[in-house]
């Protein structure tokens, strides 16, 4: 090894360091700010340790209000983007190629679309209709983009379908509904759970969109953001503390009934 | 169509359509034509709608173009985006060649999941721990001035907060394009440019970066978007010097009251999102199909 490669090393190191503490050293602040007296969140300076701001997460009222419309808004996001989803994907995977085209063009277009805009084109169509801004159309808001997502996972998923299966069960006499029910569905099954849990992930962090139709109604991130402006305590920081620590262990559960998924199937692909 | 049909049958098929139809009809179509409608009619008092008045112009638009501090902003919001992409591709772009080229499958896995952490978390608490840390009388100022790297505290909220906030927040968007666009190079191609004696810099300019021209311009176009269509980082991380377009567009809304003006101006960011994406994708060949992966 020569010198300028020990050079380099060092370099991709050192930037390796840079890079992850860039990513980590924010929220490791914010989780030790939890456990700071001061009642402005931080860590400097250090005014004794204490657990107070859990206790005042816990006596939160309108917070967990707050926690309360996410979870409603995400419950229906669910309800309304994963149906509507998987029938986009089986749309798509049935056309031919030019129509496919075109539609799929407009089937992502919304991811495409910035946040404040779904919003805006949200509200503004309901406002003609005599709906004002709340759940419902924080929800269709929310959907319209969500589905994207899911009907792309589905799609995914139907690209490694084995179609002979349908016909073999219709040839031994199962009804088309039968088979969608007891062949197709059951494939579909860990795309579908995998598109529902992104969409309650998208669907509780959504600000962009939220913001615009969100009427009264005040989901989560819509409570914290207002926090800073009216007077952010740690208390805020306690909640972001137990959605890192039930982020963590979640992603670590993932990983390992990933790798038990992948042993056990053998290295197969599927 | 008729395929659908044939595979499952009339009652499920009309479900599939329906549903399809009312989605991209009411919740995608109509939502944006309506506000096409709003951002060319006159802000009129109830009284006056459908009135002689209320009339198609493109008078709301012409607003902003003659407004010399939303233009100014505008124009800021654009340039600041682009340099949002930009700096988050230098960022990533060692670190996805490092992960596609050079890691080993386990510290891939590692890796994907120590950058997926954060992403989990939503994008207010993410940006929220920037406001903690950047506070004038926060963690980074104190550590600068223990360090004696700088005298006096220095005000992070506004551009530079804003900048950091971003690219925090968008990375994913744009390592995970790279990564798999890297990924499909083969090594044998940077062995032979290697052997052929090229340097690292010109292996990278002359080789892997036009390999990965489609997952670069994907990434760019994502960053770019997601940049010029936040309000989160810099209504937390700005400061009144700093304002951004969404921002504008915020205050039509809720606090001017003019909704035709803030559907124009919402109009015009889509517009303009909408060009950058389609002419960055045509200029690097890269099908709307293979984006949205």
């Amino acid at each position: 090894m020569n010198a300028a490669d020990r050079i380099a090393r060092l370099l991709f190191a050192f930037y390796m360091a840079a890079f992850f503490a860039y990513l980590f050293a924010p929220l490791a602040i914010m989780s030790a700010a939890t456990f700071n007296a001061s009642r402005f969140p931080t860590v400097t300076p250090w005014q004794g340790t204490t657990l107070q701001w859990f206790t005042a997460l816990w006596n939160d009222g309108p917070m967990w209000q707050s926690v309360w419309t996410s979870v409603i808004v995400a419950f229906f996001v669910v309800l309304v983007a994963v149906p509507v989803g998987t029938a986009a994907a089986l749309l798509l995977t049935s056309l031919h190629a030019r129509a496919r085209g075109f539609l799929y063009a407009l089937m992502v277009s919304p991811l495409l679309t910035p946040g404040v805009v779904i919003g805006i084109a949200t509200l503004v169509l309901w406002r003609q209709l005599g709906v004002g801004g709340g759940i419902f159309l924080i929800v269709l808001a929310q959907a319209s983009f969500i589905i994207c997502y899911v009907m792309l996972m589905v799609v995914a998923r139907l690209q490694r379908f084995d179609r002979t299966q349908e016909e073999a069960a219709l040839g031994l006499g199962a009804s088309k509904f039968m088979v969608f029910r007891r062949i197709l569905l059951p494939f579909l099954r860990p795309a579908l759970i995998a598109a529902a849990f992104l969409a309650v992930l998208q669907s509780v962090e959504n600000y962009n969109t939220t913001l615009f139709v969100r009427g009264f109604d005040t989901p989560l991130t819509v409570y914290i953001a207002t926090k800073v402006r009216t007077g952010l305590t740690p208390a805020v920081n306690a909640l972001a503390l137990v959605m890192i620590t039930i982020t963590v262990l979640g992603a670590i559960a993932y990983e390992v009934a990933r790798r038990r998924q992948a042993a056990a199937s053998g290295g197969d692909q599927g | 169509m008729s395929e659908l049909y044939g595979r499952f049958g009339g009652g499920l098929a009309t479900i599939f359509v329906a549903l399809v139809l009312l989605w991209l009809t009411g919740m995608v179509l109509a939502p944006n034509i309506m506000m096409i409608d709003y951002a060319l009619r006159p802000n009129l008092p109830p009284a006056q709608i459908g009135g002689p008045d209320d009339v198609y112009s493109f008078d709301n638009m012409l607003y902003l173009a003659n407004e010399g501090v939303h233009r100014a902003i505008f124009f800021k919001t654009i340039w600041a985006s682009a340099l949002v992409a930009f700096i988050t591709f230098v960022v990533c772009y060692p670190l996805a060649f490092w992960l596609a080229q050079h890691a080993t499958p386990a510290q891939t896995g590692l890796a994907i999941l120590a950058l997926t952490i954060p992403f989990w978390i939503n994008e207010v608490l993410r940006t929220l721990a920037w406001y903690i840390l950047l506070a004038f009388r926060g963690p980074l100022n104190a550590v600068l001035l223990s360090l004696g790297i700088i005298d006096d505290p220095i005000r992070w909220y506004g551009n530079g907060g804003v900048l950091a906030g971003m690219v925090y927040a968008y990375i994913l968007f744009m390592l995970f394009p790279i990564y798999n666009s890297i990924e499909s190079l083969e090594k044998a191609q940077i062995e032979a440019a290697r052997d052929l004696g090229a340097s690292s810099w010109r292996i990278h300019w002359r080789v892997v970066i036009p390999h990965a021209k489609a997952g670069i311009a994907t990434g760019c176009v994502f960053t770019f978007m997601l940049a010029a269509g936040s309000y989160v980082a810099p209504a937390l991380l700005g400061a009144p010097g700093s304002r951004w377009f969404t921002e504008i567009i915020y205050n039509w809304f809720f606090e001017g009251g003019d909704w035709n003006r803030g559907a124009a101006y919402a109009l015009v960011l889509l517009v303009l999102c909408l060009a950058v994406v389609l002419i960055t994708l045509k200029l690097a060949r890269v099908n709307l199909a293979d984006v949205a992966k």
